[in-house]
Formats: structure tokens, C-alpha cells, sequence
């Protein structure tokens, strides 16, 4: 019960106008960047990070839930109507939600996944409040080796499991890492990959890099690819639905929050693999198969919704344990850490006031994207004609406004600019972003903790083997390094015999 | 010869293509439909899909007019790109249509239409959309 008062503690605190009217302007650029395909919240989020220096940490977070759970319900406006997710997350409403729009169901698409976003969110973050507590007790028991052991699977796993390449993903990764080592070394005082610059010897600021891979590496992509065909944007009217839909939905809806949570809880979990998962379940029990591929509701409401749950799961071992499952979530846990606080289970006891003022505004800006999306769809579908220099040409400002605002160093818009040519270098050799950045967030910490087992047990490798709790880790890791060998070697001739 | 409508999918674009089909009937003359985009935005709905150019195509095969479609995806903006093509095809007409520009749309964006009436050698004919 004591969460519940805590919760309702950060209603009150969020009711400020000036706090309502940050999560107002939050859902709105949430929306706003999650419509236009290749601006995500996560870009936005590092982007607006040094102009929150000045506020309080809880008014940051506020604006920041807003555009992390905004972004999840634009993506799927762009999905529907114009057959370009988005969000990585939306690329499954495209399937059907753009099938239902060309045969003129776009209103009823588009209230399908507003409304199952709005169901799945308010569940989802109803499930966070009565998990994170439970996960926040489980971490406070963990010692360093198994935080290192838990790093180590959050390494892997958004490498191995999420992309299509392993190898791209371990690239990207070692880039993370070896951006995280510049600076000076907390235990033996040298100085590392500082190349002499002075400057250098505080590290690089996760900001510089968050903005120099999302903001100019996209920037320059998009330049490069600048000229192309228009799409056609199917028009639309008011998003409604009759109750021929809502009977159709409503279940999708729940499983799909069923599917999305867990997934997005897991350290390796993110919101591709739930929506794909939705979506085959819809298709194998839905009543109208003859309906998939040419339009059917429930392979929208679905997978929007486990979309939503998933992003409401992520913030359950980013605020429980400090590990990050997707872009948006390390920026966030960039964020938090440039306020001089540290993510992980002590986070309740000693920012709890912070911790449920951000949950209180999850709730809040959940409702508030309904209000905003339903009746207003067909103006955000009017983004999409914005031309595109000036769009990039903002974007550029506040990234260079903001890399040189951190420290007021000239330098950093040289790393800025560097940087950028990196994230430019990654999408045109498909490297994925999100393993650099986990590695830059997490490798540093990863270190402290791997190098603090390492000093109570005296030099001996045994120290990383800290409990239970790391030899399961490790079993997984383990697993899934060695997937594609177990695959070719165990199950495949398993299931030769059977089929023999 | 050649009659060189600007053709957008909208009532002036619409009204422009029908007053360029009376010309091209009344001159025997053959008629370039041109549209164009800059490309630079993800949606652009003064470029023409294929659902309204099937629809010009089969007007125009349906009343025998000598014709050919251009879509134009490029840098420059719709009002260079007619203005030189009404120069290399040597247009004996260029049919645009008009709409009405608040006062402040014309000061930040510039006039289309004016740079065409300005600069194509040729006569030019503009028209209003109906009603």
C-alpha cells in the first residue's frame, strides 16, 4: 500500500500547471517526432537534454516520459497512412494498418491503435508500479559480480539478439566501449585514448555522443538521400470505430499488452520482437483470417498495443537496476546521470519523491496523447509535407547548441562533428546505434563493478563469480553466444529424428 | 508545337489540364502534362500519384490528344522547371492554373505563377479554378 500512497503522493505533485503544461508540450514533440521517420525520441531526448539543465530533474523527466510514450503512439500514424513506420516498433501496424487505410478504414485504423496504445500504456504502467518495487528488492541483494554478470547480458543481448548482423551489432559495440574509455582511469589515475588533449581527460560527455549519433549521423544520412519520390498520404477524417470494431479489438488489445510488458522488461526485450509476436498470435486466432493482408483490425490493435506495453515494461530495469533495453531508455539514463543521479535500486529510497512523480506523469501524458491523437490525427499526418532541409537544418542548431551548451567547449563540436561522420559511417554500413550507445552508458559502469569484484576478491578471476545470481547469467549468456552452434548441433538433428 | 500545361492534383491544377485540352484540340497541337516535385518532403500532395495520372492519361487517350506526361523530381522548384522546359520544347502556350495566396504566403514563398507569366517566352494562359 505504501506504493499506492507514493503514487498518489506524485499525482499531487504532477497537478502543478507549470507540471502539466511540461508534459503537455512532452506528448506534443513526442508525437510530433515519432510521425516523422527517422526523428525518434531518443534523438529528441539527447537533443533537449542540455536545455533542461536549467529545470528541476522532476520537470526534465516529465517532458521526457511524455516524449518517450508520445513517440510510441506517432509512430503508428505513419504506419497507417503513409506505409513508413515511423518507429522501428511500428513497423508491423504497417502490415495491416496501411491495408485497412487504402481500402478506406483509415479512421478505424487509427482509433484502433490510439485507443489500444492508451489501454495497453495505462496497464503497462499499472504493471510498472507493482513490479518495480518487487525487482528494486531483488537488486538491492545483488553484489558487484553480478551487476557485471547483468551488464554483460545487457551487452550481449542487444547485440545478439536484436539486429539482423551479430557481428555489425559487436561492432557497434567495441565502438561503444571505446568511446566510454577516453578519459581518466577511476583507479590507477592514467589517463586513457586522450590522445594528450587535455580536455579529453574528463571523458566524452554521453550527450556529445547521444546527439552526434542520432542528430548529425541522421542529419547527414538524410542529406545524402535527400531526393526522393513523394509518398502518397492516404487523406483521412476523424478517428472513430464502430462496435463491430471495438468487439474485434478489445482482445487484441490485452494480449498484446500480455506480449508487450515482459518483453520490454527483459534486458534484451525492445518492441520488435513483442509486435511480431502479436501479430502472428492475432493471425492464427483471429475469426477472419481471410482478412490478413488486406487489412484486419486486429493485426493493428495487436501489435500497437504490445508496442506501448513494451515501453512501459522498459522503464522497469531502467529504474529497478539501471540497465537501459532501448535507445530512448539510455538516453534517459544519460539524462539521469547528468543530474548526479544514479539510476539503479537505491533510486527509490533516495529519489523517491522523483521516481513517482515520473510514473504519476506517465499515467498523465497517457491520457493526454488519447485527447491529443484522436481528434487530431489528420494535422499530424500534415507533418509529413514539412520539406525536409529545414526539418534537419533545426535539428543540426540544437545539436550544435546543444553539444557546445554542456561544457561551453569549442572541442566538443569538433567530437560533435566527428561523431556525426561515425553515425553517418554506421547507417550507410547498417551498424546498428543502439549497442554504441548502451555501450558508452553502460561500459564505464560495467568497468567499476567488474573492477570492484575484482579488488574484494583480490586479483582472483573468481571474484566476477559473485552467487546464483551470476552463474544464471552467464548460463544465458553463454546460450545465447553459442546459439547458432546449439542450433546447428542439438536441435537440428533433434528434429531431423523426429521427422524421421 | 507543343502546349505545356502545369499540371497539380487540385481544382486549379484540374482547371488548368481542361483548358489546356480545349487549346490543344482547338491549336491540333500535342500536349506536355507537367508535374514536379522538389522531393525534399516525405509527402508532397501537389505531386501527382498514380491513381490521378491514370485518370489524365485516360481523358486524354479518350479524346485523341497527342500527348505525353513528365513528372519532374528535382531540385529546383515547379515554376524553373516549366519555365526551362516551355524554352528546350518550345511551347507555343503554357497553361497554369491560379489560386488565391494571402499576402504574406506571396512575400515568404514567392509566386509560382508570377515567375512563369514574368519569364516563359511564350503567351500564357492562367486559370482559376471553378466556383
Amino acid at each position: 500500500m505504501d506504493n499506492l500512497n507514493n503514487l498518489m503522493q506524485g499525482f499531487a505533485d504532477v497537478m502543478a500547471p507549470l507540471n502539466l503544461l511540461l508534459a503537455l508540450v512532452g506528448v506534443v514533440i513526442g508525437t510530433a517526432v515519432g510521425v516523422l521517420p527517422g526523428i525518434g525520441p531518443a534523438m529528441t531526448v539527447a537533443l533537449l537534454l542540455p536545455i533542461t539543465y536549467g529545470m528541476e530533474p522532476v520537470q526534465a523527466f516529465i517532458m521526457f516520459a511524455g516524449i518517450f510514450y508520445g513517440g510510441m503512439y506517432g509512430g503508428s500514424t505513419t504506419s497507417i497512412l503513409l506505409n513508413t513506420p515511423g518507429e522501428s516498433s511500428s513497423v508491423v501496424t504497417a502490415i495491416e494498418g496501411n491495408k485497412m487505410a487504402k481500402a478506406g478504414r483509415a479512421a478505424q485504423a487509427l482509433a484502433t491503435a490510439a485507443i489500444g496504445s492508451f489501454v495497453a500504456g495505462t496497464i503497462g504502467t499499472l504493471l510498472l508500479v507493482l513490479i518495480t518495487p518487487f525487482v528494486v528488492d531483488f537488486a538491492v541483494s545483488l553484489g558487484s559480480p553480478d551487476y557485471f554478470a547483468l551488464m554483460l547480458l545487457s551487452f550481449i543481448a542487444v547485440t545478439s539478439v536484436l539486429g539482423s548482423s551479430r557481428i555489425r551489432g559487436f561492432i557497434s559495440l567495441l565502438l561503444g566501449l571505446t568511446i566510454g574509455l577516453v578519459g581518466i582511469d577511476t583507479v590507477s589515475g592514467q589517463q586513457r585514448l586522450t590522445l594528450g588533449v587535455p580536455q579529453l581527460a574528463d571523458g566524452i560527455d554521453v550527450v556529445v555522443v547521444a546527439v552526434g549519433i542520432f542528430a548529425v549521423g541522421e542529419a547527414l544520412w538524410v542529406a545524402a538521400h535527400l531526393r526522393r519520390k513523394p509518398a502518397e498520404v492516404i487523406p483521412v477524417g476523424r478517428p472513430w470505430m464502430g462496435r463491430q470494431d471495438w468487439k474485434r479489438s478489445w482482445k487484441p488489445w490485452l494480449r498484446g499488452t500480455a506480449f508487450g510488458f515482459p518483453f520490454g522488461a527483459l534486458p534484451a526485450g525492445g518492441a520488435e520482437i513483442p509486435t511480431f509476436l502479436s501479430y502472428a498470435t492475432e493471425k492464427r486466432l483471429t475469426k477472419h483470417p481471410e482478412q490478413f493482408g488486406k487489412g484486419a483490425i486486429e493485426g493493428v490493435a495487436g501489435p500497437e498495443a504490445a508496442n506501448n506495453a513494451s515501453a512501459a515494461g522498459t522503464l522497469v530495469p531502467m529504474l529497478a537496476i539501471g540497465l537501459p533495453t532501448n535507445a530512448t531508455a539510455a538516453v534517459m539514463l544519460a539524462a539521469f546521470q547528468s543530474y548526479g543521479i544514479q539510476p539503479g535500486p537505491l533510486l527509490f529510497e533516495r529519489e523517491a519523491s522523483l521516481v513517482w512523480v515520473l510514473i504519476a506523469s506517465l499515467f498523465i501524458g497517457n491520457l493526454l496523447l488519447l485527447l491529443l491523437n484522436l481528434p487530431l490525427a489528420p494535422a499530424w499526418a500534415k507533418l509529413l509535407q514539412i520539406p525536409r532541409p529545414y526539418l534537419y537544418a533545426g535539428i543540426l542548431f540544437f545539436a550544435t547548441m546543444g553539444a557546445y551548451a554542456v561544457n561551453a567547449q569549442p572541442l566538443d563540436l569538433f567530437i560533435l562533428l566527428t561523431l556525426g561522420l561515425l553515425g553517418f559511417a554506421m547507417r550507410r554500413f547498417g551498424l546498428p546505434v543502439l549497442p554504441l550507445i548502451v555501450g558508452v552508458i553502460l561500459g564505464p559502469r560495467a568497468e567499476l563493478q567488474g573492477r570492484r569484484s575484482l579488488q574484494l576478491s583480490g586479483g582472483e578471476l573468481s571474484g566476477l563469480l559473485g552467487g546464483p545470481v551470476s552463474y544464471t547469467v552467464y548460463t544465458v549468456v553463454a546460450v545465447v553466444l553459442l546459439w547458432p552452434l546449439i542450433r546447428r548441433f542439438v536441435v537440428r538433428p533433434l528434429r531431423a529424428r523426429s521427422a524421421a | 508545337m507543343t502546349i505545356l500545361v502545369g499540371y497539380v492534383p487540385s481544382p486549379e491544377g484540374e482547371a488548368a489540364l481542361r483548358a489546356a485540352i480545349d487549346e490543344a484540340r482547338r491549336r491540333e497541337e500535342k500536349l506536355l502534362v507537367v508535374n514536379t516535385t522538389r522531393g525534399d518532403a516525405l509527402a508532397d500532395p501537389r505531386f501527382a500519384q498514380e491513381p490521378d495520372l491514370s485518370h489524365v492519361r485516360e481523358d486524354l487517350a479518350a479524346l485523341g490528344i497527342d500527348f505525353d506526361i513528365r513528372q519532374v523530381l528535382g531540385a529546383r522548384d515547379a515554376a524553373e522547371e516549366i519555365i526551362d522546359l516551355a524554352e528546350t520544347k518550345g511551347a507555343s502556350l503554357v497553361v497554369i492554373g491560379l489560386r488565391r495566396r494571402s499576402a504574406v504566403g506571396k512575400l515568404i514563398m514567392g509566386s509560382a505563377a508570377q515567375q512563369i507569366l514574368l519569364s516563359v517566352g511564350c503567351p500564357v494562359l492562367a486559370v482559376k479554378a471553378e466556383g
